[in-house]
């Protein structure tokens, strides 16, 4: 149904093509998170591959950062409508971090794991093949405390609560585990080209 | 404890506007009656969807203002000059007009009876309107928390539903507003002068009388966010009390116009 009086302010064909439904495009980096930001020094940081509960390897920040490289652009869409395109990001690849831990995917779901207690679930079969990667530089910098740093998800495919901020863990689940915002009436999966954005879209 | 399983689909429905109330000069409420509302939780959203004649929409998230226990939805809306949704809303948005909404959303800065209390709330800006929903709301269904607004606003013409929260900070024996105005001084004893730091964040603490509120919530600027959850960690609040919530961004800059924006 048609709003009174409003036309609007039309994005360019070329933008439009590139923005999914509901979304605009945004030059700036908003930041959102649901708590106030953690301080994560480089010392004191982990990662940690498990299997549900079994951690299967561990690294440091110099060794996580030894591991293979790998450099992705890519167009992110937040769930709170934004866009921004051709981010520019760098670190490791899933399929590196299990590789480097010798592991097959033992199930098809992950759940990611920061250190404020966030989470949120990633199918695995949408992390792998470079579709997602554990960040550690964005626009060739290291990522900002308050924009995930020093490691975030990237999963630029998906809503970007999905790309897990101060991320710390990656755990295969035996099911479809929801994670924070999952529990509190986003979408399971979260394609933003088919506007998942709350339960039952 | 703020977990809701399961959710029903949220589906868009035609709201009317049935009043508009001009709050400050760049910021007005709209009274909205949703057909098919089944309640909400103090501190949610709501997403708006306007419709161009060719087909055209565009979609932007407003906290909602009003308690759950009042039968409109008052959604409060800043006018930001560059935006796309707010003009429209501002400019044109007329009682009697529908637009489409959906909603409630988001299960995490909100705030209900269970929750309980002290309760400590610290707003910048239109960062104030989910506050005020939970403290409309624990006024009705809970008085007897007690708690505290911190509201920085950068005028005194900004302060959002001043004369409801000056006559609350009067009548409510638990309620306390800590104001303070950081672009011009303000001859008002109730107005404080200058942006939010360790002092008025000590002398805040000091008004729950030794102990430390049970939750948090602060919602603002980015900027905002971070300078006040910092302060407020330093001085002791444990971090996984706070709750917060940051615009979308630089309004300036953003092609819309979300305004206390929401989760995640």
């Amino acid at each position: 149904m048609v709003t009174r009086g409003f036309f609007g302010r039309r994005p360019t064909a070329e933008v439009a093509a590139r923005l999914p439904p509901g979304q605009y495009k945004e030059n700036g980096f908003p930041v959102l998170s649901a708590g106030p930001t953690p301080r994560v020094d480089r010392k004191d940081w982990t990662f940690t591959l498990k299997v549900g509960p079994k951690p299967i390897k561990s690294w440091t920040w110099d060794q996580f950062n030894a591991l293979p490289q790998t450099k992705l652009t890519r167009d992110i869409h937040c769930v709170t409508k934004w866009s921004k395109f051709d981010t520019n990001w760098a670190g490791v690849s899933v399929d590196a971090v299990l590789a480097d831990a010798g592991l097959s995917p033992p199930t098809e779901y992950m759940l990611a794991h920061s250190f404020d207690g966030y989470t949120t679930n990633v199918p695995f079969k949408d992390l792998t093949g470079e579709r997602g990667m554990v960040a550690t530089s964005y626009e060739g910098q290291p990522i900002a405390p308050d924009h995930g740093g020093p490691a975030r998800l990237f999963v630029p495919h998906l809503y970007f609560w999905k790309s897990a901020k101060w991320v710390n863990a990656l755990q295969f689940t035996t099911s479809d585990e929801a994670g924070f915002w999952e529990l509190r009436g986003y979408h399971i999966y979260g394609d933003p080209w088919r506007e998942q954005r709350f339960t039952g879209d | 404890m703020d977990v809701k399983v399961p959710f029903e689909r949220l589906v868009w429905q035609q709201a009317t506007v049935t009043r508009i109330v001009e709050e400050t000069p760049t910021v007005k409420s709209y009274f909205l009656t949703p057909p098919q509302w089944h309640g909400f939780m103090a501190g949610q959203h709501v997403d708006v969807r306007l419709s161009a004649p060719d087909g055209y929409q565009a979609q932007r998230s407003y906290s909602i203002g009003s308690a759950p226990e009042t039968p409109e939805v008052e959604l409060v809306i800043e006018k930001l000059e560059t935006g796309e949704v707010s003009p429209f809303f501002h400019d044109v948005v007329q009682a009697g007009d529908t637009v489409e909404m959906r909603g409630p959303i988001g299960g995490h800065f909100t705030w209900g009876r269970g929750d309980g209390g002290p309760l400590l709330l610290v707003g910048g800006g239109s960062g104030v309107v989910p506050m005020m929903s939970m403290l409309r709301h624990r006024a009705s269904v809970a008085p007897e928390v007690p708690a505290v607004l911190v509201y920085s606003v950068r005028r005194f013409a900004d302060i959002i539903f001043r004369d409801e929260l000056f006559a609350r900070s009067t009548s409510d024996p638990n309620f306390q507003m800590v104001l303070t105005v950081t672009r011009e001084t303000v001859a008002d004893r109730r107005v404080r002068a200058g942006r939010i730091d360790d002092a008025l964040v000590s002398d805040v603490l000091a008004r729950f009388a030794g102990a430390l509120p049970k939750h948090t919530y602060v919602c603002g600027a980015n900027a905002f966010v971070d300078v006040a959850s910092r302060l407020l960690i330093d001085m002791g609040v444990p971090f996984p009390t706070i709750k917060t919530e940051r615009y979308g961004g630089d309004p300036a800059r953003q092609g819309g116009g979300a305004q206390p924006v929401p989760e995640p």
